[in-house]
């Protein structure tokens, strides 16, 4: 067990979600209810072509087609293009901190990365030849794009940093980029997660590992972690971005704090390339991992903004891991039941969602839990959001690959 | 086409769209680079436009010359079919 060296704080937030092109309209739209989830197959003509079992997905609010100039938005993929989006509005909610580029950093993961653009380019390599394929391409798909793309916007120096674990990307970004601080090479971090693949092959792919949720007549009710009737997650597409800071260096330079990223935990499963460790084992350790790291005993924890994506199996193996990690007294919420599965940008979008209910001492209700599995016998918050005093919440990850993440905010 | 003043508004149209410049900017004295700012991967983009818009070919070592745009327009003049 080891302490961190330095705190570290949290001094900007940005989102484009299915709820809102920010986090404000993100964050009341949660409160109220809404859902960002709807039939998408009048806009996309490849799900009947295909024949898709599945007609819903959570599609951004706001296209970044609509927030970006367009000659750059042209030269980027549309997880980059959110990338750029909510890192603007981090940046400048942050307060624009003036910070030397060798000791700015940026983490940012993804879990496909520019699927998209791979798919329309080889359409035209097959379709119209070589000529036709643009220059940008390979700067497009890669992973780290989104990144890359948001270091040279800010111009950092010190590292820019693209981990890849699928559904846990995000929050394992934020975990890297506590590590980067406490190491004290930099002083800022710009960290989160980015995904944009709603297309005909990820959703085909997700069908055929039997994943997604099929209530396509009643697309608002599809996600409902935790509620017996879940039938799987619902695809969505987002990013989430935070500005991360060494507590010394925001409070010389005047800075908002919102909170404290105290602790990070990952772990692996080394069971299964997508089913979870139906015990819930290795998500426990990250769990636990994060809290210890945070300094935190479990009984400190009192909300968990959960990972809980509406498949079968994963709900309860989740509601295992923190009984086991924690203990039975966390308040729980599901976010995915109402923003869907962001997959690499989900664990960051949480985590602004759960730094946000401990600065503003609400939790926002779980939608569609009608009868609570009998396997998770937890407080879910559902109805209507919980008020709630809150000095410590844990948001945890898990991808598919048995990767755990689990990251701890506390009040400052 | 080998109208030079045609194949300049036809080039700016072009540049306009990939690089977001001011069609009025894209004057013959211009460099691609240095003073229009368009990168390596952008003027990929240019050539393979041009070379449709113009029915010309503009292989990789003769765009490598084609510093300013003036180079460009004489270069699409003589060379258009």
């Amino acid at each position: 067990m080891t302490a961190p060296r330095t705190e570290v704080v949290v001094t900007g937030l940005g989102a484009t979600t299915p709820l809102g092109g920010d986090v404000t309209s993100t964050w009341e739209a949660l409160l109220a209810g809404r859902s960002g989830i709807r039939r998408i197959d009048g806009d996309n003509e490849w799900m009947d072509r295909h024949q898709l079992p599945v007609k819903i997905a959570a599609p951004l609010a706001v296209a970044p087609t609509e927030v970006l100039p367009r000659v750059q938005a042209r030269r980027l993929d549309r997880c980059e293009q959110i990338a750029l989006v909510a890192t603007a509005e981090a940046w400048a909610h942050a307060g624009a901190p003036e910070v030397e580029p060798e000791r700015l950093a940026v983490v940012i993961g993804t879990g496909i990365g520019g699927a998209v653009t791979l798919l329309d380019q080889d359409d035209l390599l097959e379709g119209s030849g070589l000529r036709k394929v643009s220059p940008l391409t390979v700067p497009m798909l890669m992973p780290n794009g989104p990144a890359a793309w948001v270091g040279i916007e800010l111009g950092a120096r010190g590292g820019v940093h693209a981990p890849v674990s699928a559904c846990a990307s995000g929050a394992e970004a934020l975990a890297w980029a506590l590590r980067l601080l406490h190491d004290g090479e930099v002083d800022v971090v710009v960290a989160g997660g980015t995904e944009a693949c709603i297309t005909g092959i990820t959703v085909a792919g997700f069908v055929q590992a039997r994943t997604l949720s099929r209530r396509n007549d009643e697309p608002e009710r599809a996600s409902r972690p935790f509620d017996v009737d879940r039938d799987g997650f619902v695809l969505g597409e987002g990013c989430g971005i935070m500005v991360l800071e060494r507590a010394e260096f925001a409070a010389a330079r005047g800075a908002t704090v919102h909170g404290r990223l105290a602790g990070a935990g990952l772990t692996s499963d080394a069971y299964h390339i997508t089913g979870p460790e139906p015990e819930g084992l290795g998500q426990a350790r990250a769990i636990a991992a994060a809290v210890r790291h945070a300094g935190l005993d479990p009984s400190d924890v009192e909300h968990v903004n959960c990972h809980a994506t509406s498949t079968v199996a994963g709900d309860v193996g989740e509601s295992r891991a923190i009984r086991k990690a924690l203990g039975d007294h966390p308040v729980l919420t599901a976010p995915k039941s109402a923003l869907g599965h962001m997959v690499g940008a989900a664990g960051a979008v949480e985590s602004i969602i759960t730094l946000l209910s401990i600065k503003e001492g609400v939790i926002p209700a779980s939608l569609n839990l009608d009868q609570l599995d009998p396997g998770v016998e937890f407080d879910v918050v559902t109805g209507e959001p919980r008020k709630i005093d809150l000095n410590a919440a844990v948001c945890d990850s898990f991808g598919f690959g048995g990767h755990n993440a689990a990251v701890v905010f506390t009040k400052v | 086409m080998s109208d030079p003043t045609e194949i300049r508004s036809g080039l700016a149209d072009i540049v306009e769209e990939v690089a977001d410049i001011d069609a009025d900017e894209v004057t013959a004295e211009k460099s691609f680079v240095d003073d229009l700012d368009i990168d390596s991967l952008s003027m990929v983009e240019i050539a393979v436009q041009a070379e449709d818009k113009f029915d010309v070919k503009i292989p990789d070592d003769e765009l490598a010359k084609l510093k300013t745009v003036g180079d460009a327009v004489r270069y699409i003049a003589e060379n258009s079919r």
